[in-house]
């Protein structure tokens, strides 16, 4: 890493005006150190406390108060709080949502970026900004309308229950994919950016079709950055809020997040069950978390920089 | 990704100083071999995600600056006519309403300014304190001390749970009889209790710590992303030379790291824009909680829907959001314009 190759000039550097020069650096060093561990601990702590609050039974706590020391431990907060609330079809419904829509969305931003970085199609950097700028409105510039809009599409019944777009797993995995197209587009584009032309000359004289050259060529050699952005789209529709809350009306439509806010209604006399029923929703987002973390910083960081 | 400035200069250079020519040849060769199959994908690929975007996500967008002209309850039809002034509301629905929503928006409407007034504070807080707190974690770790890996991971923590999570698990924190601060500053009585998410002189900030909690660990990784792919030749130049690690980071990181510096002004500002699920998980965003995002919505999922009014306020949004958003396109898309 850099710091690495930092300490060498430093050090051959640092013989002649030394000496006092050595001290405050180790005392920055040691403040940085500090720093951090008191702002990691701060960071933590709110998430271990929720925790701790949903192992302990509502007895203890109503007695002693959420601080205290344990007197029993238990994970009847968590067996209760998934019976009672019926959470398995929540993340049924979630899962429903998630899955497709990061597909969709995945399969469409990869055929967009494609087009608008090798073939020469007119105004292709107006159409990137069109979706670009599309991903940065605040949703709730565009929510009035949907709605209305949402009121008036009606769908065959095997699409929904409703019979309309709204209140409808399917208009929901619509809107999550209209919405995040954008972002994925400008992340694909930058990225089919960096292939050397050459691949797509040679594809070209082996006389590839132009769907060879985006579904053989293109599409394996995106797999990294395909990676990341599933990482990170899994995780943001999983956790989307607004457009569940607004385009849903009926609680057991709604995906886990969302419906997080009836749980706490149905559970207000003992906190202790939302504290465990808000610990069971994060599982999913913890797993990536624990597993994928590198995937969610690099589609990050491929979001913030261009190519 | 981000290539130091020297780099993508060059590279920047090299493209167009070969530029020109080659690429009116390969036009003139990828037109050739473009098959009417060839076309036929084409058109599909970009026309279904296009039909799509323009369909639920610009359509809406114009229709809420159109709508914020109108007086509209939602039920039956809109039509051309202009409202007419003394006349009951529901034979004045669907009607042209003019600048009116605007006007009632600022002078009548009770929540308006309080609304305004807290997003403001909330986007005063994002730029003073949380940004500054993610960039300030960001160069630390990129310093490599010992623990670096642990930090992050455990800071970068809350931008993975969904904010209406995040407004659960602080309940416990803020909770008036037993809840953490409560109880370690020994005001947990009944008489003293400090009422940290329901009083309105408080909970805006309670609600902002949850808010920075957040915001800074994604300012973090964003930042860290960047300081990784500066050159390290840079900060060895500027060592050299005698530098301390604040000139270093102020003289020479800072300013080659002005596209991310872009980035992160533009999640800051959309963020502070968008807010959203934290107020509405605390008390539904009212009692001095309210937000702009707040009273679109209201007007939507309430039981009165006031369609006309409610798009006003979506237009002062989409206003606002329009500087970082055109900031940011005209940063990110310049050269690939000129060239």
């Amino acid at each position: 890493m850099s710091s690495q190759t930092l300490a060498a000039p430093a050090s051959v550097g640092s013989p002649r005006t030394g000496g006092p020069g050595a001290k405050p650096r180790a005392i920055g060093q040691i403040a940085s150190q500090v720093f951090l561990i008191v702002a990691s601990v701060l960071w933590v702590l709110p998430i271990l406390f929720a925790l701790y609050v949903a192992v302990r039974p509502y007895s203890d706590t109503r007695k002693y108060g959420y601080v205290s020391m344990p007197h029993h431990l238990t994970f009847d907060n968590f067996r209760q709080a998934w019976t009672q609330s019926d959470m398995l079809h929540f993340f049924w419904n979630s899962a429903l949502i998630t899955i497709p829509a990061v597909v969709i969305v995945l399969a469409l931003a990869s055929g967009v970026a494609f087009v608008l970085t090798r073939v020469n199609v007119k105004f292709n950097v107006a159409l990137l900004i069109v979706f670009t700028a599309g991903n940065l409105l605040p949703q709730q510039v565009i929510i009035t309308p949907l709605y209305r809009i949402y009121l008036k599409i009606h769908l065959p019944h095997f699409l929904a229950g409703s019979g309309l777009m709204y209140n409808s797993i399917f208009g929901l995995v619509v809107i999550n994919v209209a919405f995040q197209l954008g972002f994925c587009v400008f992340v694909l584009s930058n990225y089919m950016r960096s292939i050397p032309g050459e691949m797509y000359e040679a594809a070209l004289v082996d006389g590839a079709s132009l769907w060879t050259r985006f579904w053989r060529l293109t599409v394996p050699l995106c797999r990294p950055a395909l990676a990341a952005l599933a990482t990170l789209l899994t995780t943001w529709i999983y956790n989307d809020f607004f457009w569940a809350i607004t385009l849903m009306s009926s609680g057991d439509k709604r995906p886990v997040t969302s419906a997080l806010a009836n749980l706490q209604g149905q559970f207000v006399s003992n906190q202790n069950m939302i504290a465990a029923a808000a610990m069971i929703a994060a599982i999913p987002t913890l797993v990536v978390y624990l597993v994928l973390q590198r995937q969610f910083i690099a589609g990050l960081a491929l979001g913030s920089s261009k190519g | 990704m981000t290539a130091s400035s020297p780099e993508r200069v060059a590279a920047a250079v090299s493209e167009k100083s070969e530029g020109s020519k080659p690429s009116v040849r390969r036009r003139r060769r990828r037109l050739r071999t473009m098959t009417t199959r060839d076309r036929i994908v084409v058109a599909l690929l970009l026309g279904i995600p296009l039909l799509l975007d323009l369909a639920f996500v610009w359509f809406p967008a114009i229709g809420t600056v159109l709508l914020s002209f109108t007086k509209w309850n939602g039920v039956g039809s809109l039509h051309e006519k202009t409202c007419k002034p003394n006349m009951p509301s529901i034979l004045n629905n669907g009607c042209w309403y003019g600048l009116q929503n605007y006007h009632q928006a600022t002078t009548i409407d009770p929540s308006f300014w309080p609304a305004v007034r807290h997003n403001v504070i909330w986007l005063a807080v994002f730029v003073v304190i949380a940004t500054p707190l993610g960039m300030l974690f960001a160069v630390l770790l990129d310093r490599g001390l010992r623990g670096t890996r642990i930090y992050q991971s455990l800071i970068f923590l809350p931008v993975m749970l969904s904010l209406a999570l995040i407004g659960i698990i602080w309940e416990f924190v803020y909770s008036q009889n037993y809840g953490l601060i409560n109880t370690v500053i020994g005001r947990n009585g009944n008489s003293n209790a400090i009422d940290w998410l329901g009083n309105p002189h408080l909970n805006l900030w309670a609600v902002l710590v949850e808010a920075t909690w957040r915001q800074a660990g994604y300012v973090m990784v964003l930042y860290l992303a960047g300081l990784k792919a500066v050159d390290p030749t840079l900060r060895e130049a500027a060592l050299m030379d005698g530098a301390n690690a604040w000139q270093t980071f102020w003289r020479v990181i800072f300013p080659v790291m002005r596209p991310i510096n872009i980035v992160i002004m533009v999640v800051t500002v959309i963020e502070s824009l968008r807010a959203f699920d934290l107020v509405y998980i605390t008390n539904k965003g009212i009692n001095g909680l309210e937000l702009l995002s707040v009273l679109v919505t209201s007007n939507i999922v309430g039981e009165t829907q006031r369609v006309g009014f409610g798009s006003a306020l979506g237009v002062v949004l989409l206003v606002i959001s329009l500087v970082p958003i055109s900031i940011f396109l005209y940063q990110t898309f310049r050269r690939e314009e000129s060239s």
